[in-house]
This record gives C-alpha cells, sequence and structure tokens, in this order.
C-alpha cells in the first residue's frame, strides 16, 4: 500500500534556531497521527511545514495525489499547491477567527470551497451547506448568521465543516479543542471521531492535549526542541514512555 | 495656449500612459499598473479618466464628458471645461458626434461606433477588494484564476436578499480569463461592454488602467438558478416616454410625487427632438433634464 503522506527529512530552520529537524514519517490512507510535545518544540512549524504555510529548508513531503501518484508537494508550482489545499487537503486552524471568513454567513463559508472549485448552482451550494451544517451540529435556521454570532465551539465546528466539505483526503489539524471548554471539547472529539471514521479521512493533529490524541489518534510523535524523540501506536507510547521527556509529559497529566 | 503642453500632461508621462494602455488592451481585464500623476483636482474627482483622456486626445477630436449620464453636471462641466482650455479641442453633448467620452458611472444608450473611445472613471478598479483587502493576495488570486470568492459575496446577496442584490459594479469576467469591476455603472450598462468602441479605464488614486479592445466577450457572473439580470425601474422615462432607458427618480414635491427620466440627457433630449413625449411632458412642467 502507498501511503497517503510521506515526509523524509524535513527541516526547517529560523536563522540559527531549529524549528524542526530531520522529521521522517509515513502517513496511511485512514491513518490519524498525532503530534505532541511542549510549546516551542516545532510542532506547528512541523504542521504548517506539511502544509505548505511555510518553506521548508531541506527535505521531501511527498502527498499521493489524485492523477499522478506520489509527488513532491514542495517541488510542485504554486497553483497546483493551492489547488491541493482547496481539493484534497483541509486546514483547521487552533482559532477559527483564523480559518473563517467572519463577514460571510456560514452558508457562505462552508460554500466557499465549492464555488472555489466550480460550483455555480446556488440551491444545490446551499443544500450541502445545510447538509453538512447538520453534520456538526449546528441548527438549520443560523445558516444566515456570521460566525461572530457564534460560540467558541460553534465556530471550530462551523470550520471544520467549511474544511470538510469537498471531501479532502488529508485534514492538518492544529490544536483543534484549545480554548474550548471540557464539555464542548469532549462533543467536538466525538464529532471529529465520528467524521474520520466515517469519511475514512487521514489526519494529522498537533495538539498539547494528551487526551486528545489517545482518543483520536492511531499513531504518535513525541516532539522536544524541534526532533521526533519517540515515535509509536498512540497506547504503546503513552502507557510505556521510553524517552525521558516522554515519561515527563505522561507524568505532567494531572488524573482526574 | 503656450501656458500648457497640449492636453496638459507632458510628452513623457503621456507615452507612459499609452504604453499603459496598450498592455491593457492586450490583456483585456488585466490592471496595468501606472505612474499616475497628480492632476489638478482631487482624487475621486475622475483623475484617472483625466488622464486616459489627456493620453489617447488630439487636436481632432471632439470630446463629449457625461457625469451619471448628464453632461451638465459640476464634474462634466468642469472636465469638459479642463479639455477646451488645455488642449483647445472641440467639445460636444452629442453620444453620436463625439471620438472621445469620458464618463462616470453611466455607458451612453446609443450604441457606440468602432470610431469612437469611451474612457471609464474608476475610484477602485480590484473587484476583489471588498472581499479579501490584501493586495498580495489579490494579485494572487488573479494571477492563478481563484475566482470563488466574487461567487461568495452574490451567495451573500441571495441568501440575505433573495436575490443578487448588487446593482452596480456588478463583477464581469472578460474574454474567459480576468475578473473585472466595470467601474460604478450599474448592472443595467453591463450588456453594454460589448461594444464596437474601444473601453478605457483609469484609476488615478489606485494607478491603474484595464480596458476592453472592441467585440470582446464580457460575463457577467451569476449562479445557474439565479441568472443575471440587466434590471431597471419599472416605468417609461416621463420626459421622452422611452421604455427602454436607464431611469432616474427625481422626488418633484414634498408630498410623495416623484417623476422618472432618462438618466443619459443626451438621449432623452434627442427624442424630444425627435417628436416623443413622456407623461408629464405634454403638460410642459416640470422640465427637470
Amino acid at each position: 500500500m502507498t501511503p497517503l503522506l510521506q515526509v523524509k527529512g524535513l527541516t526547517k530552520r529560523y536563522g540559527a534556531r531549529i524549528g524542526c529537524a530531520d522529521v521522517s514519517f509515513d502517513l496511511y490512507p485512514g491513518e490519524v497521527m498525532g503530534i505532541v510535545g511542549e510549546s516551542g518544540s516545532g510542532k506547528s512549524t512541523l504542521l504548517n511545514c506539511l502544509a505548505g504555510h511555510l518553506e521548508a529548508d531541506s527535505g521531501h513531503v511527498m502527498f499521493d495525489t489524485r492523477a499522478e501518484g506520489l509527488r513532491d508537494v514542495r517541488a510542485m508550482s504554486e497553483p497546483e499547491r493551492r489547488m491541493l489545499a482547496r481539493t484534497d487537503w483541509a486546514f483547521v486552524h487552533q482559532n477559527p477567527r483564523d480559518g473563517l471568513r467572519m463577514g460571510v454567513s456560514a452558508g457562505g463559508n462552508v460554500g466557499e470551497r465549492l464555488m472555489a472549485v466550480g460550483a455555480r448552482h446556488y440551491g444545490d451550494i446551499r443544500a450541502q451547506a445545510q447538509d453538512w451544517l447538520g453534520r456538526v451540529e449546528i441548527a438549520a435556521d443560523r445558516i444566515d448568521d456570521r460566525p461572530t454570532a457564534f460560540s467558541g465551539g460553534m465556530q471550530q465546528r462551523l470550520q471544520i465543516a467549511r474544511n470538510l466539505v469537498t471531501g479532502p483526503r488529508l485534514v492538518f489539524m492544529d490544536e483543534p479543542t484549545g480554548g474550548l471548554d471540557v464539555s464542548v471539547q469532549a462533543r467536538l472529539l466525538d464529532l471529529l471521531r465520528g467524521l474520520v471514521r466515517e469519511m475514512g479521512l487521514s489526519a494529522v493533529i498537533v495538539t498539547h492535549d494528551l487526551a486528545v490524541v489517545r482518543l483520536l489518534a492511531h499513531r504518535l510523535m513525541v516532539m522536544k526542541s524541534g526532533h521526533v524523540v519517540e515515535a509509536g501506536l498512540t497506547d504503546q507510547v503513552l502507557d510505556d514512555p521510553q524517552h525521558g521527556y516522554t515519561q515527563l509529559l505522561v507524568s505532567s497529566v494531572l488524573q482526574a | 495656449m503656450s501656458d500648457y503642453n497640449f492636453a496638459y500632461l507632458d510628452e513623457q508621462t503621456k507615452r507612459m500612459i499609452r504604453r499603459a494602455i496598450l498592455k491593457a488592451l492586450a490583456v483585456p481585464g488585466y490592471q496595468v499598473p501606472f505612474a499616475s500623476r497628480e492632476m489638478p483636482m482631487p482624487y475621486g474627482w475622475g483623475t484617472g479618466g483625466v488622464q486616459v483622456s489627456a493620453a489617447c486626445l488630439v487636436p481632432e477630436d471632439r470630446l463629449k464628458v457625461i457625469d451619471q449620464g448628464a453632461d451638465d453636471t459640476t464634474n462634466a462641466v468642469s472636465i469638459r471645461r479642463f479639455f477646451e482650455k488645455t488642449a483647445g479641442v472641440a467639445t460636444t453633448g452629442r453620444t453620436s458626434e463625439a471620438t472621445l467620452i469620458q464618463t462616470r458611472h453611466r455607458i451612453p444608450e446609443e450604441p457606440l461606433t468602432r470610431d469612437q473611445i469611451l474612457v471609464y472613471q474608476v475610484p477602485i478598479p480590484e473587484p476583489l477588494r471588498f472581499l479579501e483587502p490584501r493586495e498580495t493576495e489579490t494579485r494572487k488570486m488573479h494571477a492563478l484564476e481563484e475566482y470563488g470568492l466574487v461567487h461568495v459575496k452574490l451567495y451573500e446577496d441571495i441568501a440575505r436578499h433573495g436575490q443578487i442584490a448588487t446593482s452596480y459594479a456588478y463583477p464581469v469576467k472578460v474574454e474567459g480569463r480576468y475578473v473585472m469591476d466595470p467601474s460604478p455603472i450599474p448592472k443595467f450598462d453591463n450588456p453594454k461592454l460589448e461594444s464596437e468602441a474601444i473601453q478605457l479605464f483609469g484609476a488615478g488614486r489606485e494607478q491603474r488602467i484595464h480596458a476592453l479592445p472592441p467585440h470582446c466577450k464580457v460575463v457577467s457572473l451569476d449562479f445557474e438558478d439565479h441568472p443575471f439580470e440587466a434590471s431597471k425601474a419599472d416605468h417609461d422615462c416621463d420626459l421622452c416616454g422611452s421604455g427602454t432607458s436607464y431611469l432616474d427618480e427625481v422626488i418633484v414635491d414634498d408630498a410623495g410625487g416623484r417623476m422618472f427620466v432618462c438618466s443619459d440627457t443626451d438621449y432623452c433630449e434627442t427624442r424630444r427632438g425627435a417628436g416623443h413625449r413622456g407623461r408629464l411632458a405634454a403638460t410642459g412642467q416640470e422640465d427637470a433634464a
């Protein structure tokens, strides 16, 4: 089986400082990969390099495109990369305000990606938007409200709907549950887990919340100071941490 | 006349503007940057249009200036006088007699011919500006033909008002490539953008020129189930009786009285000269035109 995403020796430096160094992994279709680590460990840098938001200094990011099989994303032209970013990829920001158009109604936010790939039938676009709002548990009568009128949890769910409407195969998530209270977090995680199963999505999830990865991720990478210090199956890494930093991380969590 | 160079601008500046115009004509709908000059009028009064007109004028030209369809409002009068003084060209109010027409907010009702140039005064040339504030991003979107956002605007219109409520500056796609803002003309005029005449758009403050060569394909954007409609007030002109021209609504008293008159004053006058009469013209009162 070909991996959906194959990363080899990805390195990003900020001048003399290391953003992330020599990261390699394979992600297979339907697999969810969690990346954990403390603040400043290079998680977000890595995610942004993968998604093409940041230019990496060296290494390869190979993506299994529908048309031509494995291709190096870094060698793609910008139009190709942007096309990929609005069809096969999705990016869920930590702060929904970064990923939504706050001046545009919920329906318009969900419809934007459809219109960006050529949908030109208002009724169809609206029906799909309606359908997706339902799937992320936003009431149908809120379709014409702006995201400014939504709570934080609803905004985050709207952002997820907006990203998944075109049926992407790979989703990048940067702390999707950050800044939400625990009950809302739980519902969001439940929703995400359902959608990932149902659509067979692959995902790369960056978080510092070990509970999130335990629920969602099949495999886990632990980062510290820009390096991957430990990787493996989620349960294995969390229950039997080998590296000193991972042991510290796991033992830092309060047992409720 | 020795005080000014012909048509105010110096020859080097005119060459620079002509180069931009040629490029704009070669790439229909593309916004060509140019080094806009300080003009003796404030931004927003047509500095871009005036510079394009100055670069196109020749001594044999006959100039017409339109402001919201009218030839006799402040903006039209002062720009016409400006070129009478600095270029000494003949001027006219007649659409058919003019060789160069500078306009603000309207396209004349009378179809233009291949011998004419229509110059628009453009406030904001970027059709994506109010959707995406970053200039770097809008340029990239034009370059990569990423125009989904324009439809988001139209979607919002329908979601909020039940129909496409954008009634002026209605976005068009030129020759299947660039999305263009046709300056704030009413969408009633959009079908007239496909014309025999050369159409030039000058934005002075924003320092952009774009253009439509003759017979260029111009499509107003819409949805399949909400097609584009060139709308106008549902009346006939009260002075000349025309049922097909774009109308202005004029309040005539403080008791709710109103009349509808052609926004294109020359068109209205020509029709009345030919004996056409509207609802209020026969009584000879309230001759607003």
